[in-house]
């Protein structure tokens, strides 16, 4: 493959999805099908703010219909340094779509030796959702969360979108899914402004557990096989994932008081 | 009819060759020096805005020194090169020796079909897992290719600053070691460089999936003063 050369006036700049285009690499989108194709669908996802930024928390079930088809899947991956995205819907076009994000965020920084500010990072993503909608209208629907820290705001933000590539901001919490009606409730009854990481990771816990609880294509925390759900921080230091022993520890103690419930 | 003068292919050349060593050598050089964990990278640029090195992808790097508009295009496309490989294939499969071979080829082009080459001395480096596979290709303007064991000088003044280099050069040294080794082979006897004339970067073994990062001011007084 020879080296991109373009002249001054015809120069796609820091736009990778454009570069695509431009070489002729861009993947063939799905604009046909009956709307029935079994493919693996992954689920909930939730991103909550908190005092030092924003929590992201996703469950790691990816289900064909009735059939679970991955149990460790990772739908909550870091968008950059200092982002992260969620994603619930058809696995495969989401996963090609976090790809896509991920590229476009870090061929930007390196084009441009700047990044990208918050604002920008979500419109990305928007216009990557909505130029998915040809393949939603068959039944490939991928519902993102974007949510990241924002140094010129000194705050943690957070989007929802549609399918059509619409976003919204919201203030405390954001949830997608199948599971999210569940997990959105959890958050939306237990959410104080200015959660500590402490108190806000324990709601994103058991945010999920209620939804795996009611929700059959959410997978529990899997303490057998050792597979918890990915949860992370997102503060001016940047992306950081909760390790699975601090999650065991958490999802214990939350067992041992359904447990005394009951 | 008339007839255009007939000018000897070697002269014409010539003419462009030194053209290009010209242009050249009227910027300040910079230097790529092989440490312990990696590659330290430093050039003598008083901007702190429009830089002579910069990420190509996530163990490779590229300096350029010369015209900066010229060397700047050149990296631009080599990040799409990288990106664009990196996308089709893996991450694994991006690497400094197929990047080089392009830039090669592109300037070689440049350099006997344009009218002007272009005014730039490149280098492509690779951090590898280990000191021992670390690659330095450094890149003419006609599009010779060297691949280069210690260290590499490019710029004006190249010679001097190269056996300078070669005096204080070792295996292995510590990257504080081997800024102030950039440094002082740059700055040579008569003068002093401090932070605020530098541009200095590393690709580190250390830094994880991305080994390139810069070093602030505060960072390089500190090895310049140890």
């Amino acid at each position: 493959m020879s080296m991109p050369f373009f002249v001054p006036g015809d120069d796609p700049g820091a736009n990778f999805p454009e570069l695509l285009r431009r070489v002729g690499m861009q993947p063939t989108a799905i604009t046909t099908g009956t709307g029935d194709l079994s493919v693996p669908h992954a689920t909930t996802c939730v991103a909550l703010r908190y005092e030092d930024g924003v929590v992201m928390a996703g469950d790691r079930r990816a289900t064909s219909g009735n059939l679970i088809s991955h149990r460790s899947m990772e739908k909550v991956v870091p968008a950059d340094k200092f982002s992260g995205v969620a994603i619930a819907g058809a696995a495969g076009p989401a996963m090609e779509m976090i790809k896509l994000f991920q590229l476009q965020l870090e061929h930007y920084e390196k084009v441009e030796g700047a990044f990208l500010s918050l604002e920008g990072k979500a419109n990305q993503l928007s216009m990557m959702v909505r130029g998915n909608l040809p393949a939603a209208m068959q039944g490939m629907l991928v519902v993102p969360i974007f949510a990241g820290y924002d140094h010129r705001r000194v705050a943690g933000r957070l989007w929802a979108y549609d399918v059509t590539g619409g976003r919204y901001e919201e203030h405390e919490y954001v949830a997608t899914g199948s599971g999210s009606l569940h997990a959105g409730q959890v958050i939306k009854l237990g959410h104080r402004p200015h959660f500590s990481r402490d108190e806000a990771l324990d709601l994103a816990c058991r945010a999920l557990w209620e939804a795996a609880d009611a929700d059959s294509s959410t997978g529990g925390p899997d303490a057998l096989r050792g597979i918890y759900p990915v949860i992370a921080t997102i503060t001016v230091e940047g992306w950081q994932r909760v390790g699975d022993d601090e999650l065991a520890q958490r999802y214990a103690a939350i067992a041992t008081e359904m447990r005394d419930r009951s | 009819m008339s007839m255009p003068f007939y000018v000897a292919p070697e002269q014409v050349m010539k003419d462009r060759a030194d053209y290009a060593r010209k242009g050249i050598a009227r910027g300040r050089a910079m230097v790529a020096v092989r440490y312990s964990d990696g590659i330290a990278l430093v050039a003598e640029n008083p901007s702190n805005t429009l830089r002579k090195i910069s990420e190509i992808y996530d163990r490779i790097a590229f300096a350029g020194v010369g015209k900066y508009n010229e060397f700047d295009q050149l990296r631009v496309a080599g990040v799409r090169a990288a990106d664009l490989k990196g996308y089709q294939y893996s991450r694994d499969d991006v690497d400094a020796r197929s990047l080089a071979n392009n830039y090669a080829q592109m300037l070689g082009q440049i350099f006997t079909h344009e009218m002007k080459p272009m005014e730039v001395e490149i280098l492509v480096a690779e951090v590898a897992l280990d000191t021992e596979h670390d690659q330095l290709f450094h890149i003419l303007y006609d599009g010779t290719v060297m691949d280069e064991r210690r260290f590499s000088v490019l710029g004006g003044d190249a010679e001097a600053i190269s056996s300078r280099l070669n005096e204080s050069f070792e295996e292995g040294l510590s990257l504080a070691v081997a800024v102030k080794a950039g440094v002082n082979a740059l700055s040579g006897p008569d003068r002093t460089l401090t932070a605020d004339d530098l541009e200095v970067a590393v690709l580190s073994r250390l830094n994880g999936r991305r080994c390139f990062a810069r070093l602030n001011d505060a960072d390089v007084t500190t090895y310049l003063e140890s």
